[in-house]
């Protein structure tokens, strides 16, 4: 009961804060994750009521974009480029490393609900690659053995 | 006397320790009793050398890179405050070769200032362009970005003045300046470095263009993969407008001009310019069809300039030294500079900025010194996801949108991503397929029900099936995408798959075409 009213707060204040924007859809989905971490599809009549839309455009909206999630991500999100600099670099391997040492494929969320695994087309680092980011922070030129150091890093915040 | 340190703040330098460098050298410099003034530039670009530490001495300002933390007390050491020599020495920074032979005009100040100082901003020649714009008035702004050559840097190569004039010469009691910052191409990241390492510059341009054509509202839409370039943004954006450098009342001239930062969702069709429109209006990424021109109905039905980071950020350049200055650099119909990206498998990966006209190869051996493994270069694909794959011997092509277009390849938007002789080139192919099926707005059936087919029909010839005859289809399946498809995602994904056929058909299993046939 507590964590629902906690996130029908976030969603009314998420929408008070973005709502009165232009094209105020997206500013307003990125608020309600940012406060939250996903948008939990209980949110989508009241955002739609909130911005006179249908919820059929809400939804749509949300299912549209790889950024939004409507379930809970792992404590922390882990996101492995596979895009081609990074495959020059080896990411294949790193993408294959990080599944079977974490034991989850991607979009799926390690047993202890530590790690989410995803997969990321870019981040913009391509000549320090393969990339990863972790959470909003981002790693260049991360071999396997990097990629466990960090993860044994986040071990210890699970 | 107080000693300036420079360790940058760029994503690519973080991404490598910078930040515990800089706090490395701030505990070590209190240990000594040193006076050490710490700044958080911009990358100067040469990130295999990142985190690259910089100390102003009375001869300029010294280099030494890569520094990690262990390094940081050896290098008080050997006295690096005074520009001592160290092993990670790399002499005078300007001096370094990699910089010293690029023509940086948009990336001027980009590793030398601090990228959320308006003060540094000012003091290296920033708002002259502003200035130059107020006085000849929106006409002529116009006309001086028309006469400069200057060509959309997203990757179309649309001559930005006609953009620019369409927009001022449709009449509407609202225009909007929407800058196209979700730089989604692998292999790209100027506009990232652009926007962490001299923010002013973008807002400058944009204000040049919002002032010039009668927009008072402009919006920068940035991927949600760049958090480090979105807060640079809003700091420099509240700072610009403290000191009236934007506003209701600009540098007092009466002309009002407002900046928003609107964050992307992980769409990269959402780099299109029709689909950005729709997902800055709050709705699905899909595209519109092409008329009417955004600069003619646009965002909420609105005239729009859209352009992309570089073009925005290399107006204030044009306007402050001219027209025929910016001109002056390049060859053909691809004049002034372009910052290019060199990216995957390379030693010396970075950012070169030089006027059109080098060729691949002094790009990739001259600056990226070949491959980061030692290996053999044996593809390059230039111009991002949808860009062709180049073999060795289409190296000497000169970097000119209408030389790449001749061999069925583009520029786009710079990147450069080299791939040593390991590369499987079939694999390639199919991922450029998966891509497009995954990011596919799934407007148009060419590229939504295409590039599924696309990947089903590569793994059959990947696994020997019918190979002939699914070449054939394949073939003729990037046919229809490339004719059939509404924009450049599903028009464009045949370029990497054709262009690896082509030139790697052994990859295949195919026989080489006879090209005499």
């Amino acid at each position: 009961m507590s964590e629902v009213q906690f996130s029908d707060d976030a969603v009314a204040s998420a929408i008070q804060a973005e709502g009165w924007r232009p094209g105020p859809l997206l500013p307003v989905l990125h608020a309600i994750q940012d406060r939250i971490g996903h948008v939990p599809p209980e949110a989508v009549p009241v955002i739609a009521k909130a911005l006179n839309l249908s919820r059929a455009d809400v939804h749509g909206v949300i299912s549209f974009y790889h950024h939004f999630r409507t379930a809970p991500a792992g404590r922390h999100v882990v996101r492995i480029c596979v895009a081609e600099a990074c495959q020059a670099m080896g990411a294949n391997a790193l993408r294959d490393h990080a599944k079977s040492s974490l034991r989850v494929g991607f979009h799926e969320t390690t047993a202890d609900g530590a790690i989410s695994l995803e997969p990321v087309y870019c981040l913009g680092n391509c000549a320090c690659s393969p990339s990863v980011m972790v959470d909003d922070d981002l790693f260049g030129r991360v071999s396997p053995e990097r990629f466990d150091v960090l993860m044994r890093g986040l071990g210890e915040t699970r | 006397m107080t000693i300036t340190v420079y360790v940058p703040r760029d994503s690519s330098a973080i991404s490598l320790g910078a930040d515990a460098v800089a706090s490395a050298i701030v505990a070590e410099a209190v240990k000594r009793g040193a006076s050490v003034r710490l700044v958080r530039n911009g990358s100067r670009g040469l990130l295999w050398l990142e985190p690259m530490v910089e100390v102003a001495t009375s001869n300029g300002r010294m280099a030494y890179g890569p520094v990690t933390p262990a390094d940081v007390h050896s290098l008080f050491e050997n006295d690096f405050l005074h520009g001592g020599e160290h092993p990670l020495g790399l002499g005078a920074t300007e001096k370094i070769p990699y910089l010293e032979n690029q023509e940086r005009l948009t990336f001027a100040r980009v590793g030398i200032v601090d990228p959320l100082s308006l003060d540094d901003y000012l003091t290296s020649g920033g708002y002259r362009g502003l200035e130059r714009a107020l006085e000849i008035g929106g006409a002529a702004t116009v006309q001086a970005v028309a006469d400069s050559g200057l060509r959309g840097r997203g990757g179309a190569a649309f001559p930005a003045g006609i953009k620019w004039k369409t927009v001022l010469e449709t009449q509407a009691d609202q225009k909007y300046v929407v800058c196209n910052a979700d730089e989604g191409d692998s292999g790209t990241f100027s506009d990232r470095m652009i926007m962490e390492g001299d923010p002013f510059v973008l807002i400058e341009g944009m204000t040049i263009a919002g002032i010039a054509l009668g927009a008072t509202q402009g919006y920068i839409y940035v991927r949600s993969e760049y958090p480090y370039a979105e807060a640079t943004l809003e700091q420099s954006i509240a700072s610009a407008r403290e000191r009236g450098y934007l506003g209701d009342n600009i540098l007092q001239s009466g002309q009002r001009f407002n900046l928003e930062v609107r964050r992307g969702a992980g769409a990269y069709i959402c780099g299109e310019e029709t689909s950005l429109l729709e997902s800055l209006e709050g709705k699905r990424g899909v595209i519109r069809f092409k008329p009417p021109l955004p600069a003619i109905q646009g965002l909420f039905g609105k005239p729009t300039l859209i352009n992309n980071v570089i073009s925005l950020a290399s107006v204030p350049v044009i306007l402050d030294k001219g027209a025929e200055f910016y001109r002056h650099y390049g060859m053909g119909r691809s004049r002034g500079t372009l910052p290019f990206q060199l990216a995957g498998n390379i030693k010396h990966g970075g950012l070169v900025e030089k006027a059109f006209g080098l060729t691949l190869r002094e790009l990739l051996y001259d600056y990226g010194g070949g491959s980061a493994t030692g290996r053999p270069i044996r593809a390059v694909q230039v111009g991002g996801p949808l860009g062709a794959y180049l073999p060795v011997s289409q190296f000497d092509t000169p970097l000119d949108y209408e030389a790449f277009a001749g061999i069925s390849a583009m520029i786009g938007h710079g990147g450069v991503v080299a791939f040593d002789d390991t590369v499987d080139m079939a694999q390639m192919a199919r991922y450029a397929m998966e891509f497009c099926a995954i990011e596919s707005c799934g407007k148009c059936t060419p590229c939504r029900i295409g590039s599924v087919r696309g990947v089903e029909v590569i793994d059959k010839i990947i696994v020997g099936k019918n190979r002939d005859a699914n070449i054939a289809l394949l073939r003729d399946l990037c046919d229809t995408m490339l004719n059939g498809s509404l924009c450049a995602l599903g028009g464009m994904t045949p370029y990497p798959i054709v262009s690896a056929l082509e030139h790697f058909p052994e990859d295949f299993g195919a026989r080489r075409q006879d090209k005499a046939a």
